[in-house]
């Protein structure tokens, strides 16, 4: 029997979603439709969990005492090194670098490139569909070394295009530096192709995997990119933490990036000798507590299994894309073939500043705005969009509220 | 001789209190938005603009005597909703009476958050300037 209805598939999410408290929660009255996950994704227990159990029991600085709780604390975070490694599937604990988060690990690379490897006249290939966070900093790079910023064309549908990439490599290309998926669009770019490419021109490459992380099967070495970063709060984990990986040998030929207590090995006042990696790029004491806590969710994330979070994800973008599907007058960004669980979207005749404050107000939590993508919103000659993006514990009747709150919002303005 | 800020910011209070529901105060803001020309299109250009990350706001001020004339405008209907709110209660007032305005209005009838800095849509630089105006008309008659 032919269903004239697409029958739904089971997202069988419901005792995942009771591991994160905060979605009971209500805001204005309402019960809280959370779908601003590209934003920052909400916390399961088992992360809150760990954070408290470290501050309450295992607390103390790391690598310096030798007593034990300083042993502890030190076991427990070079172990959460080793989760990361596992995570993005890199070959050793030390090309994983505790950062602040995916800015942070972005500018530590520009940075030290600035004062190494870029010369006037280099070039840094870069996306218009990119972050503020992987523009500015090779901005600036390219400000204090003299190489020129060059940047990739985005076509309509949201997607790179390659023919652009191909004609703008080059040997002078020293840098590339490409987003892995989309924060406004969810496009997922071909990053394999891209590091292929540019390491036939001896070019280095970084890929910001910002929006990746959250969906799991990162592999640094499939992609054989130089560099990759990430932060932990997208990933069901705290904010301000992430990682940088580096390939060995790059982090090993970079200079130092700030100076401080753990990133040396012999202080004097003529001549100070760097520690190894990774602690030559961990200057001073780190977020101890957030490596735990990203830990926990990268192994919460490997417990609900990542193929069951792309699968959720996948459901969720195709079941909200019909719905939405239906609003009068509504305009979808971000087409591309493949893409993750985000729908960036304007409805004829409104502005999104006023569809999101209109459905906050209905309990629905959007990003509205240009999502640090200025350039990518200019070409497109929008102020910006309405954002929704879905995480593992997303529902469908969250969609359904979102729609029908856009509907009656557009209704309103209109 | 305008009509006090005080009393102005007394009588929105009271229209908003009749309206109840949320739903009702953002219609009536909405129509507010939609209802005014406020800017004349001269006006509406980037040296009048205050940038928010949401939403854009022009504003032009006029002095007259000792007492300013404001026009203003953006792209979110609800930000000029707001606007519209602020241009009646500060519009024709004495420099000095502006620049001292607290506007707490716009928090007794619940929308506060349209205020905060973190919603990025230009209305707080927007008062910024407009005391700003005040003050440097009031500094020229003193």
């Amino acid at each position: 029997m032919i269903e004239a209805v697409k029958e739904k598939t089971a997202l069988n999410n419901e005792a995942l979603r009771a591991e994160f408290s905060i979605l009971s929660r209500k805001v204005n009255g309402q019960p809280l439709v959370y779908l601003d996950n590209a934003a920052s994704s909400q916390k399961p227990d088992a992360v809150i969990e760990a954070i408290d159990r470290y501050y309450h029991n295992e607390h103390s600085n790391v690598h310096r005492g030798v007593h034990f709780l300083s042993q502890l604390a030190t076991e427990k975070f070079e172990a959460a090194r080793e989760t990361m490694r596992a995570f993005v599937n890199a070959a050793e604990t030390r090309e994983v670098i505790f950062t602040k988060g995916t800015t942070d690990g972005i500018n530590l690379v520009a940075n030290c490139m600035a004062r190494s490897v870029l010369r006037p006249g280099d070039e840094i290939l870069i996306s218009e569909m990119e972050h503020h966070s992987n523009i500015v900093p090779w901005q600036m790079a390219a400000e204090q070394s003299g190489a020129i910023l060059v940047v990739v064309d985005t076509d309509a549908s949201g997607q790179l295009v390659m023919e652009d990439f191909y004609a703008k490599l080059n040997k002078r290309t020293k840098m590339v530096s490409v987003v892995h998926i989309s924060n406004s669009l969810g496009t997922v770019n071909p990053v394999k192709e891209i590091a292929k490419a540019a390491h036939k021109f001896g070019a280095k490459v970084l890929v910001d995997g910002a929006q990746g992380a959250p969906h799991g099967h990162i592999d640094v070495r499939d992609i054989d990119c130089d560099f990759y970063t990430l932060s932990a709060h997208k990933m069901y984990g705290p904010t301000g933490m992430g990682i940088l990986y580096g390939k060995a040998a790059e982090l090993e030929a970079l200079p130092p990036y700030q100076g401080g207590g753990e990133m040396i090995k012999d202080v004097t006042f003529e001549k100070t000798t760097y520690n190894e990696l990774p602690f030559k790029f961990e200057a001073g004491t780190p977020n101890i507590a957030g490596a735990i806590g990203m830990a926990a969710a990268a192994d919460w994330m490997a417990g609900v299994g990542h193929d069951k979070i792309r699968t959720i994800e996948k459901n969720l973008l195709e079941y909200a894309t019909e719905q939405l599907s239906e609003v009068e007058g509504i305009r979808f960004f971000g087409t591309a073939e493949e893409k993750t669980s985000v729908i960036s979207f304007l409805v004829d005749g409104t502005h999104p500043y006023d569809m999101g404050a209109i459905i906050d107000k209905m309990g629905v939590a959007v990003r509205t705005g240009h999502h640090c993508t200025q350039p990518l919103m200019a070409k497109y000659g929008i102020p910006g969009t309405v954002r929704a993006s879905f995480a593992v514990y997303n529902t469908y009747e969250d969609i359904d509220t979102l729609t029908a709150a856009v509907k009656r919002a557009a209704k309103m303005l209109k | 001789m305008a009509e006090k800020i005080a009393d102005i910011e007394a009588e929105i209070e009271s229209e908003f209190e009749m309206l109840g529901e949320w739903m009702d105060k953002y219609e009536h803001l909405i129509d507010l938005g939609k209802s005014l020309p406020l800017i004349d299109e001269a006006h509406k250009v980037d040296e009048n603009l205050i940038k928010g990350c949401q939403s854009r706001v022009w504003l032009h001020a006029d002095a007259n005597n000792s007492t300013v004339k404001y026009t203003a405008d953006s792209d979110a209907v609800i930000t000029k909703g707001i606007i519209a709110l602020m241009i009646r209660v500060l519009n024709n007032q004495p420099a000095e009476e502006i620049v001292k305005a607290d506007l707490g209005f716009i928090d007794r009838i619940g929308l506060r958050e349209h205020l905060s800095p973190t919603r990025s849509n230009g209305l707080v630089s927007m008062i910024k300037q407009m005391k700003y105006y005040a003050l440097a008309l009031q500094a020229k008659h003193s």
